[in-house]
């Protein structure tokens, strides 16, 4: 049996099933050199959900992009990323097509964009069934009806025939995923997936994305903004910031009573999310300032600018991201202890 | 308790309003009426803050326009400040709304692109004939300085140039430039990233002390909601399910759908929100609303009556008002008596 195919054997053996290193995405923009990710290393394994948190602008969309082949002509990708094995950097477009949809699929935020809006839902899902496999018309219409079902969505036969404008907006989240494990993917990435929707909407897809990760056996990477949401649903948190990694952990030693953040930028975002045991009209903790442009990064700790505790070191060499405790990697020279606030 | 005095005469009013919205189908026939706001009432005092929470489609942003006569609810009253607005017109409304003012969720969809910041921000004081040009430019390097931006960098700049948090510093500026006396707040922080969110929020609180600000503070976001207000009030399809103080409806939710909105907020506790109950399905159309209760079709403890009557509000605790005909009473003050009691302390 193929240890990818067996979680309990792949924990084990500490297969993984994507494994990104030292990921570097460069592009020109306006005469300029943007690096946008710096050297980003990650690995995710079949039945685990990895979070990728960070602010707009972090490289967290765009390493995951990189690691699809979904970035413009023109950036420069180097480094390495291995799904099962598998180099993907570098691969040709068709080469790379065949990974995508078959292997690994992407899930984006905003449904409404996504799909085609003057065409039925089943038949969009159907079309992605045959883009992937050669089956007959008869049989992708099935598939589809079937994924819509795997999906969760009631009256499938009915849903089928009506279009995206007719379904709320949780209900056209639910088809994009069903369009994205079309071919059964080993990966599936879902960017921002549920940021534009309602709360209890973002409950239910979460919980969705959850239970059909165990049922395929598949690995998750989110992608979000939110804390609060890696730390309810993720096994492991990357958190991003200017294009690298700043902190490296599992969500159950990051987060919680007895949480041990070391990072000051992921206290920083920890402490921002709004919270109900908050006594009304509370002084939040904020930093303040912006992220660097990614186009001139400052020598030291790309945080030091806003950080609450910069030193000189800080400002002038630049932490590595290291295993300071085992599985937990931080960036930091002067990391915060527990209960620390900014 | 709160530090600061709090008159008993309401600043705001609102009494039974109702807003609706006839959908014309295809040749513009008459489709159906969306029934965006039916029969909501509260009271806001001066210095203080209520927060609606509700989802997509709950009329809580339909609400806030009806408050601001743009467009006039269908009926029902509105008082501001002893005045009701829905009597008011032309230039009386225009001078009850200068002690009005509201910030939206887009802050570049609500600032001409093709203004300057200062120019912006006088907009109001222009319309409203305050001061001479030069007062007027004084006051705008005022209420920047007041919302943290540099009079001297960010004047003269075009929204384009200005980041999603610097936009909505402008708005607030704009709002508050005529000195009102309520700021409705339509999810005015919800597309900011979640530090440039903090600082606004903390903005709004620090404008609340050093004006006396009143807000009516709305958002899709109950944790975001509580932790800004003294009061909070949950709308589910055009209707206010439950109203009380903060503390007490986050501590003790009656309405099953406010129970079910506070399980669905992620925690930062790991796994939390697997363990939590939340509810299924979508909320129904607005256009043909269930019977009696709204959420009835999709809360886990309806019953035959919740469908043949509308339940009317019921004050349960101080100030605490809810609209159910099986509340979360705890198990302390009701005994269980069936197989659906309880059922909110399950985890």
């Amino acid at each position: 049996m193929d240890v990818l195919d067996d979680p309990i054997a792949a924990a084990r053996t500490g297969a993984a099933l994507l494994e990104v290193e030292d990921l570097r995405v460069g592009f020109a923009a306006g005469g300029r050199d943007v690096r946008a990710v710096n050297g980003v290393s990650f690995r995710v394994s079949p039945g685990r959900t990895l979070a990728i948190i960070g602010e707009s602008g972090s490289g967290k969309t765009v390493s995951c992009r990189a690691v699809m082949g979904l970035l413009p002509a023109g950036t420069v990708v180097t480094g390495s990323a291995r799904l099962r094995g598998a180099e993907l950097i570098g691969l040709s477009d068709s080469q790379l097509r065949k990974h995508r949809g078959a292997d690994m699929a992407m899930v984006f935020q905003d449904p409404a964009r996504s799909l085609n809006p003057t065409m039925r839902v089943g038949a969009q899902v159907a079309e992605a069934v045959r883009a992937h496999r050669a089956v007959s018309r008869s049989q992708a219409r099935e598939e589809a009806v079937e994924l819509l079902r795997l999906v969760r969505i009631p009256l499938p036969d009915r849903r089928y025939h009506e279009y995206p404008h007719q379904l709320s907006g949780g209900m056209r989240q639910r088809v994009m995923i069903a369009m994205a494990l079309a071919c059964r993917p080993r990966l599936l990435i879902a960017d921002e997936a549920t940021t534009a929707l309602d709360v209890t909407t973002q409950a239910q897809i979460m919980e969705l994305l959850l239970d059909l990760q165990a049922e395929l056996n598949m690995a998750l990477i989110m992608i979000s903004h939110d804390l609060g949401l890696a730390a309810s649903y993720a096994d492991d948190v990357v958190v991003m910031y200017a294009g690298k990694i700043v902190e490296q952990a599992p969500a159950r030693r990051l987060f919680g009573t007895r949480g041990a953040v070391r990072m000051r930028y992921t206290r920083a975002l920890l402490d921002a999310i709004p919270r109900l045991d908050r006594p009304a009209h509370t002084i939040l903790p904020v930093v303040g300032g912006r992220p660097p442009d990614p186009a001139a990064l400052p020598p030291g700790c790309p945080f030091a600018p806003r950080c609450p505790v910069t030193a000189d070191d800080c400002l002038t060499t630049e932490p590595e991201l290291a295993e300071h405790v085992e599985g937990h990697r931080w960036a930091c020279w002067h990391p915060c202890q527990n209960g620390d606030t900014p | 308790m709160t530090e600061r005095e709090i008159s008993p005469q309401p600043l705001l009013s609102v009494r039974e309003v109702v807003q609706e919205f006839v959908v014309r189908e295809r040749g513009g026939a008459r489709g159906g009426v969306v029934q965006a706001v039916s029969g909501v009432s509260f009271d806001i005092l001066a210095g203080e803050t209520l927060g609606i929470v509700g989802e997509t489609g709950s009329g809580k942003s339909t609400l806030a326009r009806a408050i601001l006569q743009a467009p006039r609810p269908k009926s029902g009253r509105v008082v501001f400040r002893g005045t009701d607005l829905a009597r008011l017109r032309g230039r009386r409304l225009l001078e009850a709304r200068r002690n009005l003012q509201f910030v939206f969720q887009d802050p570049f969809g609500s600032l001409d692109p093709k203004w300057r910041v200062r120019s912006i921000i006088a907009e109001p004081l222009v319309a409203q004939h305050a001061g001479d040009r030069a007062a007027r430019a004084r006051r705008v390097s005022e209420l920047l300085d007041l919302v943290g931006l540099d009079p001297a960098r960010y004047a003269r700049r075009y929204p384009r140039e200005l980041s999603g948090g610097q936009a909505q510093r402008v708005a607030i500026a704009r709002a508050v430039a005529l000195n009102p006396s309520l700021l409705i707040c339509d999810e005015a922080v919800s597309s900011l990233d979640v530090l440039i969110q903090a600082q606004v929020l903390n903005l709004l609180e620090r404008l609340r002390g050093e004006l006396g600000l009143s807000y009516l503070f709305i958002a899709h976001d109950l944790a975001l909601v509580k932790q800004v207000s003294d009061r909070v009030a949950v709308m589910y399809l055009g209707r206010m399910c439950e109203i009380g103080p903060g503390e007490s409806v986050y501590r003790q939710p009656l309405h099953p759908y406010t129970r079910a909105l506070l399980d669905s907020v992620p925690s930062t506790e790991p796994g939390a929100a697997r363990s939590a109950a939340t509810i299924k399905g979508e909320p129904p159309s607005p256009i043909s609303p269930p019977s009696g209760c709204r959420f009835r079709t999709r809360c886990p403890r309806a019953r035959d009556r919740c469908a043949e009557q509308q339940p009317p509000p019921v004050e349960h605790a101080p100030g605490h008002v809810v609209a159910c005909h099986f509340p979360l009473i705890s198990d302390e003050e009701r005994p269980v008596a069936g197989p659906q009691a309880g059922r909110a302390d399950v985890d």
